[in-house]
């Protein structure tokens, strides 16, 4: 089943910026699914429509069968959001702010009681379940929004940019939780800046840029799609001069360090016998740039010329 | 962080029960709020009652003597609760929802499974709550100063509840259009002031030259002052019934209009 079905949906705000060109997509229960683009590129207001808080130009959404114009109650009751910005009533405390949400979605106050202290627990905020909300650190506002879109339990959680601004060790956290609950069956729709995110989270992707669909496929198709990628190679010792690497272009950076792109059809071999045969001893390997931003920055900056992906999707 | 026991993938919610727990939920927290900044939400026109009280009722009351066969304190007191009810129920709506809407909270709201229709509601029930509750207050305060009969208990409950639907509604339609804490303050400034002052709470308007008089009949403060004065002493300026119809007719017309500007996004979705 389709957790999430988009079809041909447009939005044209007031003052005529067309945020959204008629984009398809589709998420299936269950999935870890990034959705990544510049700013600007539509992110937003495609979870925006979704989540109900923008009004769509034309087009339909449909959450697990559920048509959002004819059955948005049903809809909306199985999606939890995670918005780009901090939007819970900074004077209320984080219990109440909590409780609250589940109230909303028709939860009833004993077991809203119960869900809170779950929820507060899993992400370390029960310590802080009396203190008012903008006493928070900006991680924990981050952690008290996850705890209040999960609170009814949702199957489908939306988080856009869910890490922005906090520190790696809080946003490693987050990960491990989120795969949890992704574990679990949550299917999670995640939109991020941070392209290693996706790349450790995600199943599958699309990019979205300047209103359009570019992509859509899973991230190991995606990444496959990668004609050449850059690796950087360690020395043991200093190396004055590269031996001869037929059909590769090495840079050396230093004594120790040596940068070389590797195309698809070319094998690493070649590159590791010829420094062996030359008594060149390699310590480690890595990846110039993260592979996704790789494409990532491929596929927007060549955003005009690229085909929308529901006109080439496989 | 870790994402310990049973993830719970249940049907979707909708229906009456759901309603109905978020319905609760959005009166708990509106009586939350109210508690929570009494000293906003309660104290204020307690205070301002009782000047109104000492400088109209008891200093100045004294030389107009009576109106309408009653003390001029007793003939104030249910136009001053009258006052209060309506700038307390239209100011806690006002504040309430332009405060989510410029704070982003209402998002909370928009994003559940509860009907636009149900939110209005439960910021009105908000909005009545605390005019009930400044209003029993300003009785209090009434009480200290005179005495005041009740004449038709069941008027005084049926109008002071309509009339501060209405105003919380009021307040409704004033957070939707305001973008800023400017705008949810001209209303009340320029337009309910005025007509509240201008509405009978201090006179009776027999007492204004015939082209005033007729003037104010277009007021619609004027119809639930009146009838508000009339379940207290049995007297009044305008037939109660058609008061309460005006009331009535005004309540139905500005919930219809602030449901339907909610379910079109006016002043709330992009």
């Amino acid at each position: 089943m389709q957790a999430l079905s988009i079809r041909s949906l447009a939005k044209t705000y007031d003052n005529g910026v067309q945020a959204l060109k008629g984009i398809d997509l589709d998420v299936r229960e269950g999935d870890f699914f990034a959705l990544l683009g510049p700013n600007g590129a539509g992110k937003t207001t495609a979870i925006g429509i979704v989540t109900s808080l923008v009004t769509k130009t034309s087009g339909s959404v449909s959450v697990f069968g559920h048509d959002i114009d004819r059955k948005l109650e049903l809809a909306k009751s199985c999606i939890g959001l995670v918005p780009q910005e901090v939007n819970f009533n900074m004077f209320e405390k984080v219990f109440t702010i909590v409780v609250n949400q589940a109230g909303f979605y028709g939860i009833p106050r004993p077991l809203a009681r119960e869900r809170t202290e779950k929820y507060l627990r899993q992400l370390q905020l029960w310590e802080k379940r009396d203190a008012i909300a903008r006493s928070l650190s900006g991680g924990m506002k981050r952690r008290l929004m996850i705890a209040r879109a999960l609170v009814h339990e949702p199957r489908l959680l939306i988080l856009d940019e869910p890490t922005a601004g906090v520190d790696i060790e809080i946003r490693r956290s987050m990960w491990e939780f989120l795969r949890g609950i992704n574990a679990k069956g949550t299917t999670i729709i995640l939109t991020t800046h941070y392209l290693e995110e996706a790349e450790n989270l995600c199943r599958n992707i699309a990019i979205i840029d300047r209103g359009r669909i570019i992509e859509h496929d899973s991230i190991a198709n995606v990444i496959r799609k990668l004609h050449q990628e850059t690796f950087v190679l360690n020395f043991r010792d200093a190396v004055d001069r590269l031996p001869e690497l037929p059909g590769f272009a090495p840079r050396q950076v230093d004594g120790h360090t040596m940068e070389v792109e590797v195309s698809k059809e070319q094998s690493l071999n070649e590159i590791f016998a010829r420094l062996s045969a030359a008594g060149i001893e390699v310590v480690s390997m890595r990846n110039k740039v993260n592979r996704l931003e790789e494409l990532f920055m491929r596929l927007v900056e060549g955003g005009t010329a690229a085909q929308p992906a529901g006109e080439s999707k496989t | 962080m870790n994402a310990s026991g049973a993830q719970v993938q249940e049907n979707p919610r909708s229906g009456a029960r759901v309603r109905w727990v978020g319905y609760q939920t959005i009166v708990r927290r509106e009586f939350g709020r109210i508690v929570r900044i009494w000293g906003q939400t309660v104290v204020p026109p307690a205070v301002t009652a009782s000047l109104y009280f000492i400088i109209f009722g008891s200093l100045i009351g004294r030389r107009i003597g009576q109106m309408d066969g009653f003390d001029y304190m007793q003939y104030i007191a249910p136009g001053l609760i009258m006052m209060s009810v309506i700038t307390n129920s239209f100011g806690n709506v006002v504040s309430s929802f332009f405060g989510a809407k410029f704070g982003k909270h209402l998002e909370e709201l928009l994003v559940s499974p509860l009907p636009n229709w149900l939110i209005v509601l439960g910021y009105v029930t908000g909005g009545i709550m605390r005019g009930l509750l400044v209003g029993t207050l300003v009785t209090v305060v009434a009480l200290l100063f005179t005495s005041l009969p009740v004449a038709h208990p069941l008027l005084i409950v049926a109008s002071v509840i309509l009339t501060s639907v209405v105003f919380a509604l009021g307040g409704f339609f004033n957070a939707i259009f305001a973008k800023n804490f400017e705008q949810i303050s001209w209303f009340p400034t320029f337009v309910l002031a005025p007509l509240t002052y201008l509405g009978g709470v201090f006179y009776s308007v027999s007492l204004l030259p015939g082209w005033a008089e007729r003037i104010s009949y277009a007021n619609p403060i004027l119809y639930m002052v009146n009838a508000f004065r009339y379940g207290f002493l049995g007297t009044s300026d305008v037939d109660v019934t058609l008061a309460i119809g005006i009331t009535m007719a005004a309540a139905a017309i500005m919930f219809a209009i602030v449901v339907t500007l909610m379910n079109r996004g006016t002043g709330i979705r992009e």
